[in-house]
């Protein structure tokens, strides 16, 4: 498995956040977590404007095995999102952490950033 | 859990390894997608000794097999040859489909490895009224080599006897039996032997060119080729006319008895859901469950998933009648559009 970026943050659903230097919030899923659902095959993202509230659904993955929900570790507007997803959603397989993110928020709050895990925090979800 | 001979040989090759039916088995050896293709394009290797092997020994064997079994093994009788059917109970639903094979006379059945405590029992409790003796054989195993360049590798292993049989007949080369079917809708073959003879042959396949394919490919491989899953597409409260098996019973024979056949002739098919392919127009993938509507009723979802080969969503389904050649699924809170086609996927390609 790839490591994990240091300036990321995460849900125990394995989602990852990271705080843009505009004070924006993209999200993704971890590398662990499409490694589980296998060859991703079909991404439902959000619509542009959305209001989201943290560790409500945000966006669908699926794999050929199963559909999951993707959950948002923050609150706020939905203001992007990765239509080249919806073309090549295997794209989360083999960059989950860069070319494979799903969605921007502008925060409401960011200081829910601090209630997320850690990298070394969320290796420890993984292994159990 | 239960492990096959050919575990570690999983493991050697990446497998992912999941719980099937209590076997750990390889569900993908990295991509089921790649998998896949390297099934309809060139030849890939599957292990798939958790499936049943039973062996029926005694002088009625026929005569029993004819009873209890959908389809007809006199046509297969001292033939060297393989019949698909169902075991049905006396109201003609399905308890489990399954192979027959007559080699050299002697009769063996290849069933789901899920059913085999329940197969058992019922085997067992018609086998006396036969005098027939009814053995599960568990120092055997199963390898499917299935693809377009599967008849390269059987030859090359066991010569041309082998790599040039039809389908659904069988031979024995030295020990091992090779029989030409398979679950992917490719040209294949199936290799039952002992397992002292497993490794050997699947590492002689993986040098002439198979790939390992795990369980998951496995399952779009069947799918595209529209071949029911027991547990998924059929299961005891369903009768054959509801899974597009009706082709299983053989009535030819008026005088023959079998179990199921008078629930079976009391059945209008013409009451019956019928068994569909469906596929999705729009993005999304279809799931086991999702319900179905057309203008003349309703139906259900049984198996569905992306089909690498069509990059589609594809699925089996059991609807309501219908003359009509599409109808809508409704996935989540959207219904999406949804195109009615023979199960025969592969036939579009």
């Amino acid at each position: 498995m790839s490591e994990i970026p240091g300036d990321l943050k995460f849900l125990s659903s394995h989602e990852w956040a990271r705080l843009e230097d505009d004070g924006t919030v993209t999200v993704g899923i971890s590398d662990h977590a499409q490694d589980l659902l296998g060859d991703i095959v079909f991404i439902e993202l959000p619509e542009v404007g959305k209001e989201v509230e943290a560790e409500g659904d945000a966006a669908i993955v699926e794999s050929v095995k199963a559909a999951s929900d993707v959950y948002t570790p923050i609150s706020g507007e939905i203001i992007e999102v990765n239509s080249a997803l919806e073309e090549q959603p295997e794209t989360v397989n083999g960059s989950p952490y860069d070319d494979g993110w799903f969605f921007k928020v502008k925060p409401i709050n960011v200081d829910e950033m601090s209630d997320l895990l850690s990298p070394e925090e969320y290796s420890e979800v993984c292994e159990d | 859990m239960k492990k096959t001979f050919l575990y570690e040989d999983h493991l050697s090759h990446g497998a992912k390894m999941v719980d099937f039916s209590g076997w750990s088995m390889p569900i993908n050896y990295g991509s089921q997608i790649d998998e896949h293709h390297q099934v309809r394009n060139d030849v890939g290797i599957f292990d798939v000794s958790h499936m049943s092997i039973f062996k029926i020994s005694g002088q009625n064997a026929e005569g029993y097999l004819r009873y209890i079994f959908s389809n007809d093994v006199k046509k297969i009788s001292s033939k060297n040859k393989a019949l698909y059917g169902l075991l049905l109970n006396e109201n003609a639903g399905i308890i489990d489909d399954l192979i027959v094979y007559c080699l050299e006379g002697d009769f063996m059945i290849v069933s789901n490895c899920a059913t085999k405590e329940k197969n058992e029992a019922w085997y067992q409790r018609h086998a006396s009224e036969f005098d027939v003796s009814v053995e599960y054989i568990d120092n055997e195993g199963i390898l499917a080599v299935q693809g377009p360049n599967s008849i390269k590798v059987i030859e090359k292993i066991f010569g041309g006897e082998a790599s040039s049989l039809n389908t659904n007949e069988c031979v024995k080369v030295d020990g091992v039996m090779i029989a030409k079917t398979g679950y992917t809708g490719e040209e294949g073959f199936e290799v039952i032997c002992e397992n002292k003879y497993l490794r050997k042959i699947w590492n002689s396949a993986i040098e002439s060119g198979a790939k390992p394919i795990g369980l998951a490919a496995r399952d779009t491989l069947r799918l595209e080729a529209g071949f029911c899953l027991y547990g998924s597409d059929m299961d005891e409260s369903v009768n054959p006319h509801a899974c597009g098996l009706t082709w299983t019973v053989d009535l030819n024979d008026e005088d023959r008895e079998f179990i199921g056949k008078q629930a079976f002739l009391n059945i209008n098919e013409r009451d019956e859901q019928k068994m569909i392919g469906i596929l999705l127009k729009d993005k999304g993938i279809l799931r086991p469950g999702y319900e179905i509507t057309h203008i003349d009723g309703k139906g259900t979802v049984l198996s569905g998933t992306f089909s690498p080969t069509l990059k589609k969503s594809i699925g089996l389904a059991r609807v309501d009648r219908t003359v009509e050649q599409s109808g809508r699924v409704k996935i989540r809170n959207k219904e999406l559009e949804i195109e009615f086609v023979s199960p025969r996927f592969l036939k579009k390609i």
